[in-house]
């Protein structure tokens, strides 16, 4: 049924709508969204995940070493992600303990991706939503109805003058983005898809030269991150106060931890946990199960199958179902991952931009994430929690180029293993990932991957548990029927 | 128009050190597009792809992207980059390609899955004549607006040659958009910038010389192609024999880790195999290269991945 036909045929009040955004832009990969709006909210949606390539089918047979760059191809934002994984789960399975400086190499490639991640997603895939683009093609068509920043500020010096400051923000973090780029082919190679890192380390050991064309690039980008990108979330936050009230969901998330800060990984920039039921937990690998009741494959028995005993059989006749995306659970348990999700984790102290901000413009005392209590489950939360560890990450950064040794190994050579098997947790920019690799004959016998987008954005599961964008769905306001803003705010809030 | 062909071709191959192809074009026909207004509208569609290639056309260096966007051309429809979602968006796309039929560029990134009737990828929606909402699949997308274009382009290897998705093992029937064309009897110029991810300089370049000659196709003839429609501007030096490291290679002084001073043949560099000029023009604004960090794997060719794996061995 289309918005406007909607939108004439049920305005009144106790009728269900129902609205199809297909497709949702502005996100890395293909996705549709369904709703059910009444009385002006969304009372239930679909979260349809419409394209399937195949990577665990195609991966089986290879020579390991390959995965690393084959699973790069999964994401273009974050194959750096990926490539980290990948290189995990194999270092586990060959049994290699990667040095010091090779850890701290990775470290400073990734880390760079997260600074170049989290700037595109703000500005280049959310910023549209709140800030007038110029009339030109992309940024024309857009909604009638947009409830921009120029529609929120009744001033209409005061709404131009800040719109073109966003506008401006949007032109400068392109720069911005490019040059993280730039820092993650120091050591990479080059980006997207990265050659630098492999099992065993890292290929390239850096130089003192290298290491001063990172440095100046990321004092550049620190700069911004700390001065403009940071204050343009705070400050956008206020103008929208109520996007502080939308979008809760299940309230459940979980993080596997990324940036291992010693060699043993026993510790992480941001630290593995789970908090389900307001309760917080350690991570426990066993307990994660994908299910696959609602989406495009078959399984060999009925129920959730444990990542190591993970199948991929594609049938996009299934009946019932609605998404190629899996279900992964925890504990039977939808969860929400990503940056909220790890910064209520780690619960660390707020930039001091943030804590400033937060006491001026909204009158909250915060120093740590958690004291935002419940305004970080909701839109602009998400989008704070992504600022913020933006920030973190670059004080992690900051920390790796004091420790990194110009000169120093960065790999250790290894042989493919006969038999093995070994498992990579780390978390993308958008959440928590990880990889399993199954070796037989030295070649890949199993791959399974368990991505952010897996977890964030999948179908409703055997339970009848929706995904975790579906049920921050609920409840968002849509006021307006032709122009359901909201939904794809909430939808980008988790740069899923 | 201030550029002959000759020089453009000259400029082109240049070795110049630090040199964009895009910074030759400034400020000749960079000019010469804004200052007539005259910008080329580009249709951008995505089947099974990772968006590695917008991505890294976002990396473009001279221009810069804001002014590619800005002043050169006018990106109709790319569904990571638009404001606007879905049925907006897919309207508007079917009015563009009617209203510049035979007059906008297709570019197409990702392969195109055609089992199960293409319903491996679904791109959008839109209305049928009856007003129900009906999925619309990247097959039946390229089918449509292949033909209207003035010309398509096959953005990256899965695009270009089918690359990862048709991989070995794949059960989609990922095709690249050469094939595709072939099978379905679609005839139409099509252009090929491989890669996995191809460089900014490429793309861009390739659309400002299709574009150029669009605009005045005596001073600019189409810029010659390879057997895999590649243009030779970009893809006719082989990585080996152009290889800064070559005397290493000549010397026999091989690299026995990734770590260790030598030619990186004997760990899997896929540079004697591989037609590009990345040895030239390096990548993110010239920082590093693949076969400075690791190795070349190949990404540009026809038989990447399969031809090219395992990766790690010696060719």
């Amino acid at each position: 049924m289309s918005q406007a036909a909607n939108a004439a045929a049920g305005e009144a009040v106790g009728q269900k709508i129902k609205i199809a955004i297909d497709p949702v832009t502005r996100v890395e990969g293909h996705l549709k969204i369904e709703v059910e709006v009444k009385d002006g909210k969304v009372v239930d949606a679909k979260c349809y995940g419409g394209m399937f390539r195949g990577f665990e089918q195609i991966l089986k047979g290879r020579d390991p070493r390959d995965s690393s760059q084959i699973v790069q191809r999964i994401c273009g934002v974050c194959p750096t992600a990926h490539c980290t994984a990948s290189v995990m789960a194999q270092d586990d399975a060959f049994g290699v303990k990667v040095t010091s400086n090779g850890r701290i190499t990775r470290n400073l490639i990734f880390g760079a991706n997260y600074l170049q991640s989290h700037i595109l997603h703000f500005y280049h895939l959310a910023a549209l939503d709140y800030v007038k683009g110029p009339d030109v093609s992309p940024f024309v068509p857009r909604y009638d109805n947009a409830d921009l920043l120029t529609d929120r500020i009744k001033d209409p010096a005061k709404a131009g003058a800040t719109n073109a400051f966003g506008l401006n923000q949007y032109l400068k973090a392109l720069e911005m983005r490019r040059i993280c780029h730039e820092m993650v082919a120091m050591f990479g190679g080059r980006m997207p898809h990265v050659q630098g890192m492999v099992v065993g380390g890292a290929t390239q050991i850096p130089t003192a030269e290298k290491l001063a064309q990172y440095a100046v690039r990321f004092k550049e980008v620190q700069k911004f991150v700390t001065e403009e990108y940071l204050p343009l979330v705070y400050t956008l936050g206020a103008v929208y106060t109520d996007l502080f009230e939308t979008g809760v969901g299940w309230k459940n998330v979980i993080a596997f931890g990324v940036f291992p800060q010693d060699d043993e990984y026993t510790t992480f920039l941001l630290k593995p946990g789970v908090y389900i039921d307001g309760k917080d937990e350690e991570f426990d690998p066993k307990l994660v199960k994908e299910y696959v009741g609602h989406s495009f494959f078959d399984q060999s028995t009925v129920g959730g199958l444990h990542y190591s005993q993970g199948e991929t059989n594609p049938n996009p006749d299934k009946s019932g179902a609605y998404s190629f995306i899996k279900s992964p659970r925890y504990k039977d348990k939808p969860c929400e991952v990503g940056p909220l999700a790890r910064m209520w984790v780690e619960n660390p102290e707020l930039s001091p931009v943030g804590q400033k901000m937060l006491k001026n413009l909204y009158g909250i005392e915060a120093t740590k994430f958690r004291d935002l209590g419940d305004k970080a489950f909701s839109i602009m939360g998400r989008h704070v929690a992504r600022a913020e560890e933006t920030w973190l990450t670059a004080v992690g950064i900051e920390k790796w180029l004091k420790q990194v040794q110009p000169g120093a190994e960065t790999y250790v050579k290894a042989e493919i293993p006969e038999e093995a098997e070994g498992t990579g947790f780390t978390e993308a920019p958008r959440g928590a990932l990880l990889h399993y690799l199954k070796i037989k004959g030295k070649k890949i016998d199993n791959y399974q991957v368990v991505s952010a987008t897996l977890w964030n954005a999948n179908p409703m599961d055997d339970m009848g548990q929706r995904g975790p964008i579906e049920q921050a769905l609920i409840g968002v306001p849509v006021p307006d029927i032709k122009n359901p803003v909201n939904v794809g705010r909430l939808i980008r809030s988790y740069d899923p | 128009m201030s550029l002959s062909r000759r020089e453009f071709v000259k400029l082109c191959s240049a070795g110049v050190a630090g040199l964009g192809i895009s910074q030759i074009f400034h400020p000749g026909i960079l000019h010469a597009m804004s200052e007539g207004a005259k910008k080329a509208p580009v249709i951008w569609i995505q089947g099974q792809g990772c968006t590695g290639c917008s991505v890294s056309l976002l990396n473009a260096v001279h221009p810069r992207i804001k002014e590619i966007l800005l002043d050169v051309i006018s990106l109709e429809f790319h569904p990571t980059v638009m404001a606007s979602e879905g049925e907006i968006a897919v309207e508007h796309m079917y009015e563009i390609a009617e209203k510049f039929h035979g007059s906008f560029f297709l570019l197409v990134e990702g392969a195109i899955p055609t089992a199960k009737e293409g319903r491996y990828c679904i791109v959008g929606e839109t209305k049928d004549s009856l007003g129900h909402h009906r999925e619309i699949t990247m097959m039946e997308l390229v089918r449509d607006l292949a033909p209207k274009s003035l010309a398509t382009v096959g953005i990256g290897t899965c695009s270009a040659y089918g690359g990862i998705p048709a991989a070995a093992g794949n059960v989609t029937g990922a095709k690249s958009v050469r094939d595709f064309f072939a099978e379905e009897n679609i005839d139409k110029l099509l252009v090929n910038v491989p890669g996995c991810p191809p460089h900014p300089d490429w793309m861009v370049g390739t659309l400002v010389a299709a574009w150029s000659h669009v605009l005045n196709p005596k001073e600019h003839p189409l810029p010659e192609l390879d057997e895999n429609g590649r243009p030779l501007l970009f893809f006719g030096d082989n990585i080996h024999e152009n290889c800064p490291y070559i005397h290493l290679y000549d010397n026999s002084e091989f690299a026995e880790t990734f770590t260790r001073p030598g030619c990186k043949a004997e760990l899997g560099c896929k540079g004697p195999s591989t037609m590009a000029d990345c040895y030239k023009r390096r990548w993110n604004n010239g920082i590093n290269w693949c076969v400075e960090n690791a190795v070349c794997i190949g990404c540009v060719e026809p038989d990447f991945p399969d031809g090219k794996s395992p990766f790690y061995v010696a060719e």
